[in-house]
């Protein structure tokens, strides 16, 4: 059974319309091609499959199963540094031991090490469990969203399920064919052409020859590069070499994709198809691990969330619900923000801001707004200077970089009226049906005017999501579609017809 | 009829997904060969890759597998041949050394590149998973090419000094196979430690040079004391070398001179993959 979200807000309900068609492909439909390489593996593995045969056939519906995995990793320690010309000589010559004794410390630990407990690591040793005692199932046709502040271990987690490196302890089962998509553009080589860099790119990625071959036009209809692809890569811009790589990258077939935080890249235009491709894979009953610090896609993209801390599962569940843990967490920009002390709080001589949120129409804080629902962003401030004229602004950046609109206080009671001391509460209401679905960063700055100084601006300081729905009372109407737009709003249409 | 047929094949199927089991390996193993034909496709074209890349932007092309050798054919001959006087049986300088210089060039090059496998394919060994071993065996494969291509030398200096090729000439792939065993064997061990190591970067240049001295490169491998011959013969090259000219000029083969070195290079190569192979775990965490 797939974990969707059981929260009245769904992701999107593009996507959970099709709930009943992925079941129905979930496990059953494996392309032709991994048919042939199946049975070209399967002959290899009868082996080993007798001996795994108990503990691993009971259940059919695990695609990856995780079980214990730690791995250390060894960081650096400060060098020595001597006061003496001798001491320094000595130690010269004594070098290449010492090197010799460090590079092979960078693998090899003693059982002392090996046995620290995560929690008990004291400030001397220089050992790091970047992952410890991690367990997880996941089913088939899940996607499954992995996030954590920076260190918390996903990269580590999914290098250890691509193969890429060794876990140090645990041990963990993949049934199915594995893809593994860290970075867009592996092996790619400048002095290649387009052409020769998708043959390239997609056999290191996993797929046989013929399948490329199957693939390519498609693969280079997608990237829209179709007239220079046969021009070396070297001569492409940036954002060409991108777009080819990321192409081939979504004409992958696995049966399992683990995808770093690859979106990162590209144009805002690319990404969104390439996360739309991506949720096709979602559709095709393909198990997903997804890595990615962009909330809105976590949100879109997965049925269940992983939250990483230092290393250990946090969390795991229900997107809406592990999304927001994490980022109230104080880890990532949350719906609210405040400053304790004065003293450290942004402003300068006349004002100090002491908090900012965004709520509903009750007053409750929250991240996640249904796209109907209007949005309340305010900000709590002191004056501290009597009788100064203020401009407020709050501005609204997407995920993508993009500022879309700022605006300015404009309440008539206040307008051009100095404000004495004292603790004020500004708010601004935004409507719902304006917003795109999506992830929206709130800067907020208020400016002293005669002289107009800036008392601060703060770079997304809060943030909140808009979640989408389908229906006549949104712009969305019955189109089940992507919608590429940075607002949404809902207007009134009129049909007239001349024929009466 | 059909039905029954269908029905166990399809049973079959659903058998035959892959498993992979992901835990921590201890002590030796040998390499999964197997592993190499399921990623064969990409094998070839990371070979395809650096042969293509190798003389890209540049005006004469595979003409630079010619000029290498050849250079280095001509010089020795006017050192070793008219400067020194080294003696070579009777054999005329230029066609002595060509026969030995074309192994050469490719065995040094190969060693040199397939030793720098790993680091100059670091970035792509943190990002995907396959064999490992696929890197130091891509640069063998690859300077194959260059080796096919400076053949031409020795079949265009052999047909100037009219030799006809004997029953003896069969026996060369046998000497190319051997040459090829040694260079991975070589690449094996030290790709292995350069991922770790980068001294080895530093050590393979003089390393090369002091094989080529100790082998019968320049000289002829006659002039060695028959006492020391076996030892001397130890060394892999050394049969590679002998081999080839014997071949190729259409001489004895000289055994006593070539059995050492198949011991040694079957033992060059399952140790070095032995030992690839117990790295190999390491890899990336120490790029």
């Amino acid at each position: 059974m797939r974990g969707f979200p059981k929260s009245s807000i769904l992701p999107n309900p593009a996507f959970c319309n099709q709930i009943p068609c992925i079941k129905a492909i979930a496990g059953t439909k494996i392309k032709p091609c991994f048919h042939h390489l199946g049975l070209r593996l399967g002959h290899n593995l009868i082996f080993m499959k007798s001996s795994l045969q108990e503990m691993w056939m009971l259940d059919k519906d695990i695609a990856v199963k995780v079980d214990n995995i730690s791995k250390i990793y060894r960081i650096g320690t400060r060098e020595k540094t001597h006061d003496n010309l001798a001491q320094t000589l000595f130690d010269f010559i004594k070098n290449p031991l010492n090197n010799y004794r460090r590079y092979k410390a960078l693998y090899k630990f003693n059982d002392a090490e090996l046995n620290t407990m995560h929690d008990m690591e004291d400030s001397a040793s220089n050992i790091l469990w970047a992952v410890k005692d991690i367990s997880f199932e996941v089913k088939k046709g899940e996607v499954i969203g992995i996030i954590g502040s920076n260190g918390a271990g996903k990269s580590t987690l999914l290098k250890i399920l691509c193969r890429i490196t060794d876990p140090t302890k645990g041990r963990a089962k993949i049934r199915g064919r594995i893809s593994s998509l860290l970075e867009v553009g592996t092996g790619f080589h400048q002095e290649l052409t387009g052409r020769e860099n998708v043959y390239l790119n997609g056999t290191i990625l996993g797929m046989t020859k013929s399948e490329v071959q199957r693939k390519f036009d498609e693969i280079v209809n997608f990237s829209g590069i179709k007239k220079f692809i046969d021009t070396p890569v070297k001569r492409y811009s940036s954002g060409m070499s991108v777009r080819l790589a990321f192409s081939v990258a979504a004409h992958l077939e696995p049966e399992i994709l683990i995808i770093d935080e690859v979106l990162a890249v590209g144009d805002a235009d690319f990404q969104k198809k390439c996360l739309n491709k991506m949720q096709d894979v979602g559709k095709q009953g393909r198990t997903v691990l997804f890595v990615s610090h962009n909330m809105a896609a976590i949100s879109r993209l997965c049925n269940r969330v992983i939250l990483l801390k230092n290393g250990k599962i946090v969390d795991d569940g229900d997107p809406d619900r592990v999304i927001s843990r994490y980022l109230n967490d104080g880890q990532g920009t949350s719906a609210i923000k405040r400053w304790e002390n004065p003293e450290d709080a942004p402003g300068k001589d006349a004002v100090r801001l002491r908090q900012i949120r965004v709520t509903n129409r009750n007053g409750e804080v929250s991240e996640f707004y249904d796209i109907r629902e209007p949005v309340l962003v305010e900000m709590k401030y002191d004056v501290i200077t009597d009788g100064v004229e203020l401009m407020h602004v709050f501005y609204f950046w997407n995920e993508y970089e993009d500022c879309l609109f700022g605006s300015i206080h404009n309440d008539p009671d206040w307008r051009e009226r100095p404000m004495p001391a004292g603790s004020y509460t500004s708010r601004v209401e935004l409507p719902g049906n304006f917003f795109n679905s999506g992830c929206f960063y709130v800067y907020a700055a208020i400016h002293t005017l005669k002289p107009m100084t800036t008392q601060f601006y703060e770079e997304r300081v809060v943030a909140f999501q808009i979640m989408d729905r389908l229906g006549w009372d949104t712009a969305r109407g019955n189109y089940s579609g992507d919608i590429v737009s940075m607002l949404r709003p809902l207007l009134a249409w009129k049909t007239e017809t001349a024929s009466n | 009829m059909l039905n029954q047929l269908a029905k166990p094949a399809a049973a079959a199927d659903k058998d035959k997904e892959i498993l992979t089991v992901i835990e921590p390996k201890s002590g030796w193993q040998f390499l999964n060969l197997k592993e190499l034909k399921e990623y064969k496709d990409l094998f070839l074209f990371l070979v395809w890759r650096d042969v293509k890349v190798l003389y890209a932007q540049t005006i004469l092309g595979f003409a630079w597998a010619i000029l290498q050798p050849l250079t280095q054919i001509v010089i020795f001959t006017i050192v070793f041949g008219k400067v020194a006087k080294i003696d070579t049986d009777g054999i005329p300088y230029f066609l002595f050394s060509t026969v030995a210089i074309v192994p050469w060039t490719f065995m040094s090059q190969a060693m040199m590149q397939s030793s720098q496998s790993l680091v100059s394919g670091q970035r792509i060994l943190g990002k995907v998973y396959f064999p490992r071993f696929i890197f130091p065996l891509t640069s063998v494969l690859s300077k194959m090419v260059d080796f096919g291509i400076s053949l031409g030398i020795i079949i265009f200096t052999l047909f100037y000094y009219k030799i006809a090729p004997t029953w003896y000439s069969l026996l060369l792939p046998l000497f190319i196979v051997q040459m090829m065993s040694v260079t991975a064997g070589v690449g094996l061990w030290l790709s292995a430690m350069a991922i770790r190591f980068r001294d080895v970067k530093y050590a393979i240049n003089f390393l090369t040079r002091i094989l080529m001295y100790t082998a019968p490169i320049v000289y002829s491998a006659s002039s060695i004391p028959a006492k020391w011959r076996l030892v001397y013969s130890l060394n892999p090259i050394v049969g590679v070398i002998e081999g080839f000219r014997a071949c190729l000029l259409g001489t004895t083969i000289p055994w006593e001179y070539i059995w050492p070195g198949f011991i040694t290079a079957t033992l060059l190569l399952v140790s070095g993959a032995l030992y690839f192979k117990h790295m190999e775990k390491v890899f990336v965490d120490v790029i």
